[in-house]
């Protein structure tokens, strides 16, 4: 379709994903997808997509993106300190941005992997069934690698009217200290029950050789009681494997389809997407669930997103003035009518004529709840 | 091989069912029929599956079939399981042994104690049943090597192993899908390519394939093959 934006900064890896690549295990091939798939699913949910739209994953470092023409996007998982045209972007919401327009992130606050959905969904071309970017295998997403300065991406036709979170959505505050619930299987039998209660009861730090494979958490030694090695099976996401080394590694979106190291436990599938927010250098922890308080807890989670209704965002309201009873136009420099509820919040000069007289004055445009 | 397959939890989002403790053509076989019959039934749920050497990871959605459910439906399917006497297709790769092709291919003769000649003649006599495959995209796990030409793996890695590459590690051997880094000893290499994203399917073997090497006389057959 037609050009969306112009990638100015591409950031530090910044990928096309969509809900990932599925069927093609049994040939090796990765599921890749977002690493968290609730905000992804957020996301596109937000700027009027089908949860499995592909949007851009970001991560540490957003982009610098041109708009090539009007657009709703949807900024959510970590806050990277996203911008438009240098005004504050809220997040876990719909935003208007029109062509023209750049936004820009300015630094990692809380969490590592940012969700910028584009109304439409990106257009690039379907490898295996998915948009999805896998790029140790250089398929997927645009030519199979991570944006690029000069890249241009194209959206689909746009899909329905933007909508909102639910009032009582609260935006998740990821922190430094991830706890993590885990089924334990399928392959506790190999290792003593002093060493499950040592990985119960341990604070574990993030490795730095984390990535989209893999979060390797650096901690007490997870002994195994034989071999570490197994004959090589299917690789379950968010398992935790215990290599030879006694160092545990979650399983994460482009894990290896199968493996041959024994697997301790497995995240649970509402846990995961918390894990992919953690940083290089922060806490996990393990609490040990049975299979019913998992799927108990996806319910949780899926009924915040089942809760993102039809409701389209605040639409523009022109601002005016009201003087001696008379409602009278606020207008920009231009001429065009100052509105709110549109855009990022900003101070723009506007002019109102009051019998014949033209008053120039500046109107602030915030985004915060309205107090006024 | 288990008389009925045990479960191991995989989280809320998959479940492993084994059906032995082994590496054997049998166990393998009824991994790839049980594999088969879910997909044929159409089992409510399942998302993927993944077949390995004796045992089929499940993945599903727990909010459309419960956990219960599922085994008890992967029961009967494998209860009912054909004994199937179709096994997988014969796929026959041409391979150039030897030259700049297979630069291993004298270790691999010297840890034999036996000539190059033998070894291309061993290994290209034999049938290779695809167990499985796994590690990157299209690469098949191969059961089958005579175990005269099992050689230890090259003490420092490659890096840069081109797609195509046939090789040997330990009792293992193996084609190289994509060029990627490894320490396997390189005996030879099939123009054929193994892996294609824009394939449909995507990978020239599938599990349960039988795989026969077939030596090519030279360079020049090698180069019409890669490029037909």
């Amino acid at each position: 379709m037609s050009p969306a934006f112009e990638v100015i900064e591409p950031g530090l890896f910044t990928t096309v994903q969509d809900r990932g690549r599925h069927g093609f295990q049994r040939f090796g091939v990765p599921v890749s997808g977002a690493m968290d798939q609730f905000a992804l699913r957020a996301a596109n949910l937000l700027a009027g997509n089908g949860e499995n739209a592909a949007a851009l994953e970001m991560t540490v470092i957003g982009p610098t993106l041109e708009f090539k023409g009007d657009a709703v996007v949807a900024v959510t998982g970590a806050d990277l300190s996203a911008m438009l045209d240098g005004s504050p972007m809220p997040r876990w919401e719909a935003v208007s941005v029109a062509a023209g327009s750049r936004v820009s992130f300015h630094g990692m606050k809380d969490g590592i992997r940012g969700y910028l959905a584009i109304s439409g969904g990106i257009d690039v071309p379907e490898v295996m069934g998915s948009r999805s970017t896998y790029v140790k295998g250089g398929f997927g997403g645009l030519n199979g690698a991570a944006l690029s300065a000069g890249d241009v991406l194209d959206t689909l036709a746009e899909a329905n009217p933007a909508r909102a979170m639910s009032p009582d959505f609260h935006a998740p505050v990821y922190g430094t200290e991830h706890e993590l619930r885990v089924i334990l299987g399928p392959q506790d039998h190999g290792f003593d029950d002093e060493v499950i209660s040592t990985l119960l009861a341990s604070t574990f730090t993030v490795s730095l050789d984390s990535d989209r494979m893999g979060y390797r958490l650096e901690g007490p030694q997870i002994a195994h009681k034989g071999s570490p090695d197994i004959i090589s099976e299917g690789n379950p996401p968010g398992a935790v494997q215990v290599s030879g080394d006694g160092v545990p590694t979650v399983l994460m979106a482009d894990r290896g389809t199968t493996g041959g190291y024994t697997k301790l436990a497995t995240v649970i599938s509402a846990d995961l997407g918390r894990l992919a927010q953690a940083v290089p250098g922060e806490s996990v922890r393990f609490t040990a669930v049975g299979h019913d308080e998992a799927v108990a807890a996806l319910e949780e989670q899926e009924a915040s997103l089942a809760a993102i209704d039809g409701v389209p965002p605040t639409p523009a309201m022109p601002v005016t003035v009201v003087v001696d009873g008379e409602t009278l136009e606020v207008v920009d420099e231009r001429g065009e009518p100052v509105t709110v509820g549109d855009g990022p919040a900003r101070t723009q000069r506007a002019t109102a004529v009051v019998k014949g007289l033209t008053y120039s004055f500046d109107v602030e445009v915030r985004t915060d709840s309205a107090t006024e | 091989m288990y008389d009925e397959p045990v479960f191991r939890g995989a989280g809320d989002q998959a479940v492993l069912v084994e059906l032995g403790d082994e590496i054997s053509p049998e166990t393998n076989a009824r991994v790839h029929s049980l594999a088969r019959a879910i997909e044929e039934a159409g089992v409510d749920g399942v998302v993927d599956l993944i077949p390995a050497y004796d045992s089929l990871l499940v993945q599903y959605d727990a909010r459309a079939v419960s956990m219960a459910d599922l085994q008890t439906r992967v029961v009967e399917l494998d209860s009912e399981r054909v004994e199937s006497a179709e096994g997988g297709r014969v796929v026959e790769l041409p391979v150039l042994y030897g030259g700049e092709h297979g630069p291993d291919i004298d270790r691999v003769a010297e840890h034999a104690g036996l000539p190059v000649d033998e070894v291309i003649g061993l290994h290209s006599g034999t049938d290779y049943l695809v167990y499985m495959l796994g590690f990157t995209p299209g690469f098949p796990y191969l059961g089958g090597l005579d175990e005269r030409l099992a050689t230890p793996r090259m003490a420092t890695p490659r890096l840069d192993i081109p797609g195509g590459s046939v090789g040997i590690a330990e009792s293992q051997t193996g084609v190289y899908p994509l060029t990627s880094p490894g320490g396997w000893n390189i005996i030879g290499r099939t123009p054929l390519s193994l892996f294609d994203p824009t394939r449909e399917p995507p990978s020239l073997l599938a599990p349960g394939d039988v795989v026969r090497f077939v030596p090519l006389d030279g360079p020049d057959e090698y180069a019409r093959m890669a490029e037909g």
